[in-house]
């Protein structure tokens, strides 16, 4: 359940381009046909769903204050999270060459399609601020820090893939001519953010009502159901005394 | 002044209008629209991108020769990351409040485009004097953008400029307020940042024409 929640939460109401504005210059230089956005939206969901996880794992034993204590107590007093800027960057660096250097080995096919974005990736600020909220978040295990990666991802691809969309039919409108261009994919942008702001009440506020109200509909049904049960009986004793 | 020749003058005065790294080369917008709904956090950001970019440029000028151009990406991270923790540090211990208002975006000048993108096209092929000065005016373009952005939403959102009530008491009812008028909340939030931005590449294409895209 929490899975799931940091899963929707992470794709409609923390959406890494809507909410948090990351990402935005890959964004808006690499949205201008579908097919392109596709495969650095893909490429971003790849890379997110493997450096969030590691770099959860560095924070965890070597970052935080106190992190160090898996040596020996007398390390326990180290707070290295000063590091954690160039700890992270390095990492996600070493990691895009790596899965650069992998995916070319293992699937050429794609690394037609993904090569070309790994190392605009590794500058892409979706990635870094990722790790960079997951830790502010102080998101607690390794698996929801997985599915806060993978489900980031997934909410920065449904963004390029809906603005590339956009752009691609926006050609044969007619845009005032000092919009063109850069202007109305600004406005495009912030028009479909406050859409996204509507998913706002889906998770938090919405379902602690409903579960509350279904608990105290139980209840009185439960309590209703008791009381019939009492009124049944009392009415069958009834008939039995005067049956006596 | 003969410190500074005409050419290198138009390095520091070319980004602030017609090569602006926000409106013209999309440059570092994610850190211009997520922290300017207060002009203050606005101005801070400004200046810290102006020291970072300035002596980043200048460091990666002075081993433009030496860096292995197949790991240029990486070395130029590491700069970039040594800087950017030393400005946390300082935002840290000088202004608390505010490091925690800008929370994860100090970091994010990291993966800030303009920086990576001038240390790509300008500190790799020219001397420091006139990278240093490049990074400077591409910084005080940016900070622009920044300060005529976080001033609007700081106005029109809360009627503050820097914390002070320049409209009046909204609760009291004094100023502009005692006629009627009322903040704009959206102002605050994020979308009309995108849109804010919109409007000021709008202005500015439509005075001049030359930069309209096709």
């Amino acid at each position: 359940m929490e899975h799931i929640e940091l899963f929707f939460k992470s794709i409609f109401i923390d959406n890494m381009v809507f909410a948090t504005f990351l990402g935005m210059c890959s964004y808006l230089a690499v949205s201008k046909k579908v097919s392109t956005a596709v495969g650095l939206g893909a490429a971003v969901i790849f890379v997110l769903a493997i450096t969030v996880p590691l770099n959860w794992l560095l924070d965890q034993y070597i970052l935080q204050p106190g992190a160090l204590k898996w040596l020996g107590e007398e390390y326990a007093v180290y707070d290295l999270s000063f590091l954690s800027f160039i700890m992270f960057i390095a990492t996600i660096a070493t990691m895009v060459q790596l899965v650069e250097i992998v995916v070319e080995k293992f699937s050429p096919s794609l690394y037609n399609s993904l090569g070309i974005f790994l190392p605009l990736i590794a500058v892409n600020c979706a990635i870094l601020g990722g790790s960079l909220f997951m830790q502010s978040r102080e998101i607690p295990t390794l698996g929801l820090a997985t599915t806060y990666g993978v489900g980031s991802g997934i909410g920065w691809f449904l963004a390029i893939l809906a603005i590339a969309a956009i752009r691609e039919k926006i050609r044969y409108s007619n845009v005032p001519p000092a919009l063109r261009g850069l202007g109305i994919t600004f406005i495009i942008t912030g028009l479909m953010a406050i859409g996204f702001m509507s998913f706002g009440g889906m998770l938090t506020g919405g379902d602690e009502e409903s579960k509350s109200e279904n608990k105290t509909a139980t209840v009185e049904t439960i309590k209703e159901e008791v009381n019939k049960e009492a009124k049944v009986e009392s009415n069958l004793n009834v008939a039995e005394n005067t049956n006596k | 002044m003969g410190l500074l020749s005409k050419k290198d003058a138009k390095l520091i005065t070319d980004p602030l209008a017609d090569n602006n790294p926000i409106t013209i080369q999309v440059l570092g917008i994610c850190s211009a629209l997520a922290i300017t709904a207060q002009l203050k956090a606005s101005i801070v950001m400004a200046i810290s991108v102006m020291a970072v970019l300035g002596i980043g440029n200048v460091v990666i000028s002075l081993m433009r020769n030496i860096i292995p151009s197949k790991i240029r990406i990486i070395v130029q991270l590491v700069v970039v990351a040594a800087l950017v923790i030393i400005v946390d540090q300082v935002l840290k211990a000088f202004s608390y409040e505010l490091s925690k208002t800008l929370s994860v975006f100090v970091g994010l000048i990291i993966t800030n485009c303009i920086i990576m993108g001038r240390f790509e096209a300008f500190a790799l092929g020219n001397g420091p004097w006139r990278s240093f000065l490049d990074g400077i005016g591409n910084a005080a373009g940016y900070g622009l953008i920044l300060i005529i952005v976080g001033f609007f939403r700081e106005l029109l959102g809360s009627g503050t400029l820097l914390g002070f009530k320049v409209l009046g008491d909204p609760i009291e009812k004094t100023g502009l307020y005692s006629i009627g008028y009322e903040n704009n909340g959206f102002m605050l939030l994020s979308p009309m940042a995108l849109i804010v931005v919109g409007i000021i590449i709008w202005v500015q294409r439509s005075r001049n024409k030359d930069l309209i895209e096709d």
